[in-house]
């Protein structure tokens, strides 16, 4: 040991650090050791560097920060020695990694250290390099890396060839500098060279194609000869493991003759025979063997097609199957799945195997056999597999129950013969794993009910035996509750039996006590209650008899925690007690959904992205009796005509407007994709909360939040444009509700009176038409803005159904009044004013800015204007 | 993850844990930042630790492959990507154990734990870049000891100067 160091030694350190029996007392003893080596470190003594960090190095591992210990890396980096340098060079690999900015400082003393004369340092460099270097340093000592390729001692060679495959990773554009010197690698006899240098091939192969080209070309047949000698080769104790000389070398030769022979059929014409060869007479009673036999199969499978060969191959991953080793097992699952691709038939005949392994006790070869069933599955099978799996589903671990659901819903769904059968298997699945099924598979399930009108009693009564076994099936509960909701008069009456059905006898006060099970129970969420509130509302009007009583069930919640779940209550007592004449049209069932538009929903709901936001508008505008996506409308009997422009941009709402009520839980899946709270925004202004003009409100807040949407398809937008503008007058249904939310006072936007004020702008001009914005702001609340806009017309002609949107950025909230008239005639006879109420939360950080879109049809023909107002004055 | 998914990428990181779940060695060849480190240490450890004896040695995780094997005490890890050959992995590990073993002579925890840096530095002589750079344990120990021993000799001569400056200043 050193005299002059001070502290304690390595050892000693990990000594004390064991003989800690607490974690506390851990911290402590690290914490002083740390603090020793900072102080040491700031002393710049070079005596104890090696050892503070190989201290260091033992913290880190323990999971305490080191990062005060980097520089120290690079000093001992940077010292003569070769012991400073070894641990240096382990320390940087270990405390930095390749996005930290210290390590740059590192690339000057690795070119030194790459040109150092022991071969040794120079290995250190290289091992380094290759572990831990970045694009910058990749391009900064490629060359150097290059040259010691060629180096003449074989401990370099190898290394250089694993550092190079490092650097070609991290920058492509490198890959044709390194391809004779890799070619050359392929000549070698030392194992360890010839290893790294396959690899490397390989590797420039998948990276570039002329690189691919080069190797076919110069290489095929001597990597072919190679593999022969060494699958040939005699006993070689050196590299023998399991009776196979050298399985790694065979592995990286196979994988290199792989990328070869892909796309390219003379290349693997070649490579045939050895092949065969390798498939044949590879030992396969251990891990060794199989693992070549493994690489073979994959490299048969990849290859251009030489049917003898997969024959071989798929039988041995048959072989592979039936093996007791869960390993072997699970690779070969692995496989097969490939396999299916070229070789439907020949899986399939092991499907009785796999459907054992999804039963496995072994979580990974279940999660496997799983995903190889779902893709067994075809029209012919699907009854049999289905059933086999919700068998085992009943008696599955819990925690697999959820992949297992999934993927039963995913094959039902997909492949389902009929819809009796489906709605069967699903509520099978429901019962059995209900509380995994997720949002979007239960929202399907009650799509398709609501599409199978002859099974409605059928689904309802076999949903209402079944929610009074599972009712802690929280989706099983919801669906059950919306179809009780709907159908309630077919539970009770055993209208519409079909053939196999057993009758039932329910009462409509059994039918309540479901749904009150629902609402009372303390574990339901959300959204169940929410649905189970809308369900009682409807089965008010199914069910006269007993509407006191369900009244009382939903005055209860009146006192709910819930917010939303209180104001519905409210509402549809009110409904119920007050308004009998409308009840039963206000609650009507719903009008069938619409399966292609839940589809594309569906599907565009996971990613987020606005092309597939926009189809669902596509397919909507027009070709449909009623407008399905808008049941709420309808539920409240508006005429269709008057929102005929909502539903083609409401797609977003199109779950919430099915449950009627967002609780914001329920619209977590749809992500970005969804305008939050439209839905209660929906509703808010179907009851006409403070303003004259429902119908056109209703509408212009859904344009406005989806605008977005309609963006990204114009002739979409055209279409809202052209259906018929809403009168503004109050229909006779809206006024009718006026007084619905007693006690809840209509809070409208008041002209400002006085305030700042501010310079009128010019917002937009064009050829045809000029808009103009005057603001002012109410007192007392300097964050909203009133805006007045005037737009004149300066064409010659008169512009009709003339419509203005606006959309805004997330910080502001934007509020549009009805606009004046739908009808703009020239300019001098008149114009439309619009007043806007714009709340910038950001206000005195951000400015206001705004999009708008105006249509309109001029002689005829739909006329569309765009433009973005970012002219605000300052301060609004 | 942040980490590229590149065509090829080898074994991504190599992880050693007792049974206890103490961290006896970690090697990174794909870009963790630190933090990502000991998340990914904590979840790993959790999900293998737990695994019951008789299972296949493979572990999916995080859209990657964690083939490990339990030699007394210890686990060893390798991250690989779904492509890769999980069985070779396998003998990967089972080389570099009987390296170690070789290295130390019956090799057992507390020789890791007190010797952790030889442990490194006979896994540098193995992988490289997450790749298998030797095949033959014999060349791995012959280059080891090479290096051992330019230490043992620059330690030599580091302590003969001291006991000369020692003298020279007694």
């Amino acid at each position: 040991m050193n005299p002059f160091s001070s502290g304690t030694r390595l050892r000693d350190m990990i000594r004390a650090i064991r003989a800690c029996k607490t974690a506390a007392e851990e911290r402590a003893v690290v914490r002083k050791e740390c603090a020793d080596i900072r102080a040491l470190i700031n002393e710049d003594d070079p005596h104890d560097r090696h050892r503070n960090l190989a201290k260091l190095m033992f913290i880190h591992m323990l999971g305490y920060p080191t990062h005060f210990g980097q520089m120290e890396c690079l000093k001992l980096i940077a010292s003569p020695g070769f012991p400073e340098k070894r641990i240096g060079y382990l320390g940087l690999m270990l405390l930095l990694d390749e996005r930290q900015e210290v390590l740059m400082l590192v690339t000057n003393s690795l070119k030194q250290d790459l040109n150092h004369s022991n071969q040794y340092v120079v290995g250190l460099a290289l091992c380094a390099l290759g572990n831990i270097c970045s694009a910058e340093m990749a391009r900064d000592l490629a060359p150097e890396v290059e040259r010691l390729i060629q180096f003449r001692d074989p401990n370099i060679r190898k290394k250089a060839a694993l550092c190079s495959t490092r650097i070609v990773r991290k920058v492509p554009d490198l890959a044709e500098n390194f391809v004779n010197a890799a070619a050359s690698l392929l000549k070698e006899k030392h194992h360890g060279v010839l290893i790294t240098g396959v690899q490397l091939c390989y590797e420039l192969c998948l990276i570039n194609d002329e690189a691919l080209e080069y190797f076919r070309k110069k290489c095929t047949e001597g990597v072919i000869k190679t593999l022969r000698d060494i699958t040939n080769s005699a006993y070689q104790p050196e590299y023998d493991v399991a009776g196979i000389t050298d399985p790694f070398l065979h592995i990286r030769l196979l994988r290199l003759l792989r990328v070869i022979g892909q796309g390219d059929a003379d290349a693997s014409d070649l490579m045939t025979d050895i092949l065969a060869q390798v498939a044949t007479k590879t030992e396969s009673n251990k891990n060794a063997g199989n693992a070549v036999l493994y690489e073979c199969v994959e490299t048969i499978m990849a290859i251009e097609d030489t049917s003898s060969l997969r024959v071989l191959a798929i039988n041995i991953l048959g072989r592979f199957l039936s093996n007791r080793d869960n390993n072997i097992r699970y690779v070969a699952l692995n496989m097969l799945m490939k396999a299916i691709t070229f070789d439907d038939q020949a899986v399939q005949r092991h499907r009785v195997t796999v459907l054992e392994c999804v039963k496995d006790p072994d979580a990974s070869i279940r999660k496997r056999a799983l995903e190889l069933v779902t893709l067994l599955v075809n029209e012919n099978n699907v009854t049999q597999l289905t059933k086999e799996l919700i068998d085992y589903l009943e008696i599955s671990d819990e925690d697999f129950k959820e992949d297992l659901s999934a993927k039963i819903c995913f094959i039902v769904e997909k492949f389902s013969p009929e819809k009796l059968w489906y709605i069967d298997q699903m509520l099978k699945v429901l019962c059995e794993a209900g509380k995994f099924v997720k949002d979007d598979v239960w929202h399907a399930l009650i799509v398709v009910i609501s599409n199978a009108s002859e099974l409605h009693g059928y689904t309802v009564r076999a949903l209402y035996r079944a929610v009074l076994t599972y009712s802690e099936q929280e989706t099983l509960v919801r669906v059950a509750v919306w179809c009780i909701g709907e159908y309630g008069d077919l539970l009770v009456n055993n209208v519409g039996m079909i053939g196999s059905e057993d009758p039932i006898t329910v009462t409509e006060s059994d039918a309540v006590d479901v749904i009150e099970d629902a609402i009372t129970r303390h574990n339901s969420d959300s959204t169940t209650k929410a649905m189970a509130l809308v369900a009682l509302l409807k089965l008010s009007s199914r069910f006269p008899s007993i509407s006191e009583r369900i009244k009382d069930i939903i005055v209860k919640q009146k006192g709910s925690l819930l917010l939303e779940m209180q104001q519905r209550a409210i509402e549809y007592n009110s409904i119920v007690d007050r308004h009998k004449n409308i009840r039963s049209s206000l609650v009507e069932r719903m009008p069938v959904l619409d399966e292609a538009t839940f589809n594309v929903r569906r599907a565009g709901s996971f990613p987020a992205s606005a092309s597939t936001v926009a189809k669902p508008s596509v397919s909507l505008p027009n070709g449909f009796e009623k407008p399905a996506v808008a049941p709420l409308l309808d539920l409240l009997d508006l005429d269709s005509d008057d929102i005929l422009a909502a539903p083609s941009s409401s797609g977003a709402d199109y779950l919430q407007d099915l449950l009627g009520v967002d609780l914001g839980s329920s619209s977590s899946q749809f992500g970005a994709t969804q305008a939050p709270k439209a839905g209660t925004d929906l509703l808010l202004d179907i009851l006409s909360i403070g303003t004259p003009s429902p119908a056109q409100n209703s509408i212009s807040s859904i344009d406005l939040l989806s605008t977005a949407d309609v963006n990204s398809n114009p002739s979409n937008a055209l279409d809202t444009l052209s259906s018929p503008v809403p009168p503004h007058t109050a229909t006779t249904a809206s006024t009718g509700m006026f007084d619905l939310l007693d006690g809840l006072s209509p809070s409208p936007s008041k002209e400002a009176t006085n305030g700042p004020a501010y310079p009128s702008i010019v917002a937009y001009e064009s050829s045809s038409l000029k808009i103009e914005f005057t603001f002012s702001k109410p007192p007392g609340n300097p964050q909203t803005t009133n805006v007045q806009a005037t737009f004149i017309n300066l064409s010659p002609n008169t512009f009709t159904d003339f419509i203005f949107q606006a959309a805004v950025p997330k910080f502001l909230q934007l509020h549009l009044d009805p606009a004046s008239s739908n009808t703009l005639p020239v300019s001098g006879n008149g114009a439309i004013t619009q007043n806007l109420s714009v709340t910038n939360s950001q206000h005195g950080k951000k400015s206001l800015v705004m999009r708008m879109r105006i249509g309109y049809k001029l002689n005829g023909k739909d006329v569309l204007e765009e433009g973005q107002v970012s002219n605000f004055p300052c301060g609004l | 993850m942040t980490c590229l998914i590149m065509l090829a990428s080898g074994i991504h990181f190599v992880l050693l844990v007792s049974r206890q779940g103490k961290v006896r060695l970690t090697k990174w060849y794909s870009p963790y930042a630190q933090k990502e480190r000991s998340k990914v240490i904590r979840e790993l450890s959790g999900v293998i630790l737990n695994r019951g004896p008789k299972l296949c040695n493979f572990v999916e995780w995080r859209g990657y492959k964690v083939v490990y094997k339990r030699y007394a005490s210890l686990y060893f890890c390798m991250c690989i990507d779904q492509e890769d050959n999980e069985l070779e992995v396998l003998e990967i590990i089972h080389h570099y154990v009987e390296i170690l073993d070789r290295y130390f002579g019956s090799v057992c925890e507390l020789d890791l734990i007190f010797n952790f840096h030889k442990a490194y530095y006979i896994l540098d002589e193995l992988l490289i870049a997450g790749e298998l750079q030797e095949s033959s344990k014999k060349t791995v120990a012959r280059i080891i000891s090479a290096q051992d021993q330019l230490v043992e000799v620059a330690k030599e001569e580091a302590s003969s100067i001291s006991n000369i400056i020692a003298q020279a200043t007694k």
